[in-house]
């Protein structure tokens, strides 16, 4: 799922500025496993801005509302009635959800409350490690299931660098060596022989191309009889 | 302030400055390119080494700068940021002053999926505004980005480039203005065809007084062939390329020479536009005429501010 961190009060506010009819939007979806946009975050920081206008004496409207996944238009679009006579929506999704936000409502100033970090999951409650850098071509299988993109610092192809020590990264003695965690994968597998591979330069075409990346599945595009039928019935 | 470059020499005493563009080779062999520095050599104040073009791999511009300062001629280092993080950013500027060469020129550099390594990883690290920002405050401050003070600060003339003929048009000017304020001295241009719209670009440029603040040094580029006109208006991006032009090269009896020409035209035009303090000559493959195009232009002899030092 997608890890994201609330911003603080102070710059959320900053960020508020020149506006005064705000809608904070949440998100029922990562966000809300993560801790940091779903109903209740939306509630309690919705909460706080009132209270913020009261002390400070700024009369600012706020309202709040928790759609299932920001990231799909036909969730956001049902909130046209919260978002009418708003002049800000502050968005609690993740950047994907902010954004399609802006798409449907594009005259209206979208600002984002959170920090969308990364692809990642729990590792307990309230921890949450990233395990997945989303380069479009994916090498698990050389590597034990442990991506080396995401969890090595220095994103390497080819096994620890010199700064790895007793299963730590360099960077941080808290940080596992994303190379360490290959190497004790492929050595409970029993191929270790794949740590000897030497693999060649990554292709990181599918990452960093160009431009977004837009994935189709032409089985599941419809044609623009199938759109109008289905524009047609509700 | 003491001139750090013969460029900077040149553009200050109010002369009008040519530069011209040498690409280097797609090989180790340093020969065409001190073939070319010599040919070249006292035709323009400065002669510009391209950063791995159009992303594809070639002898490094800093190398090449070096060859040209072997061959007492004044190089302008390009540095993309497509390849280096700001610390290669510092380190090569750093090392460039080192050695004598002093015009640095910054830019984002072509993205990597139009060269002959698509599958790289690009760097992006800075864009060529931030690269600006970085290099003057090494050179002004005498301290890296990240505060630390250099026990000498390199000596530096920094450039940057800009595209009239980009969209959306409106922010072309105001984008100028950023890299001004970010630390540019001066400007090269993308090469102008559409003398209209760079006349309606530098209007602006003057309206905000950015001509007294930074030296715009005018592209052009010689055209071989009508194919290679129609080429740049459809496959280069944010370039303009009138019709008549186009045309002109299609019914010219000798299209290079008609090439030439229209050249030689394009810069006794932009020595007329106020604003614009020079030029700069991107004979791409085929810097072999940048002499003939400078004499033709009587641009020929060029002053010596400062003999390169090496």
């Amino acid at each position: 799922m997608i890890i994201a961190e609330q911003k603080p009060l102070n710059e959320v506010i900053e960020m508020l500025e020149g506006h005064s009819r705000v809608l904070v939007v949440g998100c029922r979806s990562c966000v809300a496993v993560c801790l940091a946009g779903g109903e209740k975050e939306a509630g309690i920081l919705a909460e706080s801005l009132r209270l913020h206008s009261d002390l400070k004496g700024k009369e600012w409207e706020v309202e709040e509302v928790t759609l299932e996944r920001v990231c799909e238009k036909e969730w956001v679009r049902g909130m046209d009635s919260d978002i009418e006579g708003k002049d800000v929506v502050l968005s609690l999704a993740c950047g994907v959800g902010a954004q399609v936000i802006h798409e449907l409502y594009p005259g209206m100033f979208v600002v984002p409350g959170v920090n969308t970090i990364s692809m990642g999951a729990p590792e307990e409650q309230g921890i949450y490690l990233e395990k997945c850098g989303g380069c479009g071509d994916c090498v698990l299988h050389l590597t034990g299931g442990v991506c080396p993109v995401a969890r090595c610092s220095k994103s390497l192809m080819n096994g620890p660098c010199g700064g790895s020590q007793n299963g730590k990264c360099e960077i941080d003695p808290d940080t596992p060596c994303g190379w360490d965690q290959i190497y004790r994968s492929l050595k409970e597998l029993n191929r270790l022989d794949l740590m000897e591979t030497a693999i060649p330069p990554k292709n990181w075409r599918p990452s960093r191309s160009g431009g977004p990346r837009k994935t189709v599945r032409k089985e599941a595009v419809q044609t623009d009889e199938e759109k109008k039928i289905r524009g047609a019935s509700p | 302030m003491k001139a750090a470059s013969n460029l900077q020499g040149v553009l200050d005493s109010g002369q009008f400055a040519v530069t011209a563009e040498i690409g280097p080779p797609k090989g180790a062999n340093p020969e065409v390119l001190r073939k070319h520095a010599r040919n070249m050599k006292g035709y323009a104040d400065a002669f510009n080494l391209t950063d791995n073009q159009t992303a594809v791999v070639r002898l490094s511009s800093w190398a090449a700068s070096l060859v040209c300062l072997q061959e007492g001629v004044e190089p302008v280092m390009q540095m993309a940021c497509r390849d280096r993080n700001r610390i290669a950013i510092q380190s090569d500027a750093l090392g460039a002053s080192a050695l004598g060469v002093r015009n640095v020129l910054c830019l984002t550099g072509d993205h990597q999926i139009f060269g002959n390594q698509k599958e790289a990883k690009n760097v992006y690290d800075l864009d060529s505004i931030q690269e600006l920002m970085v290099l003057r405050s090494m050179r002004d401050e005498g301290k890296t980005w990240g505060g630390d003070t250099l026990d000498s600060a390199p000596q530096l003339y920094l450039g940057a480039v800009e595209n009239p003929f980009g969209d959306p048009f409106e922010f072309r000017v105001p984008r100028l203005a950023k890299k001004v304020a970010a630390g540019a001295d001066f400007i090269q241009t993308q090469s102008i065809y559409d003398m209209e719209r760079f006349e309606t670009f530098m209007d602006q440029v003057r309206e905000r007084g950015l001509d007294r603040k930074v030296h715009i040094l005018a592209g052009v580029l010689p055209l071989k062939s009508a194919k290679a006109a129609l080429y740049m208006k459809n496959k280069v991006s944010g370039m303009s390329v009138p019709d008549e032009i186009i045309d002109r090269m299609k019914n010219a009896a000798d299209p290079k020479a008609e090439g030439i020409k229209l050249c030689v035209e394009t810069i006794e035009h932009l020595k007329q536009v106020k604003g614009v303090h020079g030029v700069h000559i991107m004979a791409v493959a085929w810097e072999e005429k940048v002499p003939e195009i400078v004499r033709e232009a009587g641009l020929h002899p060029r002053p010596v501010m400062m003999e390169p030092e090496h």
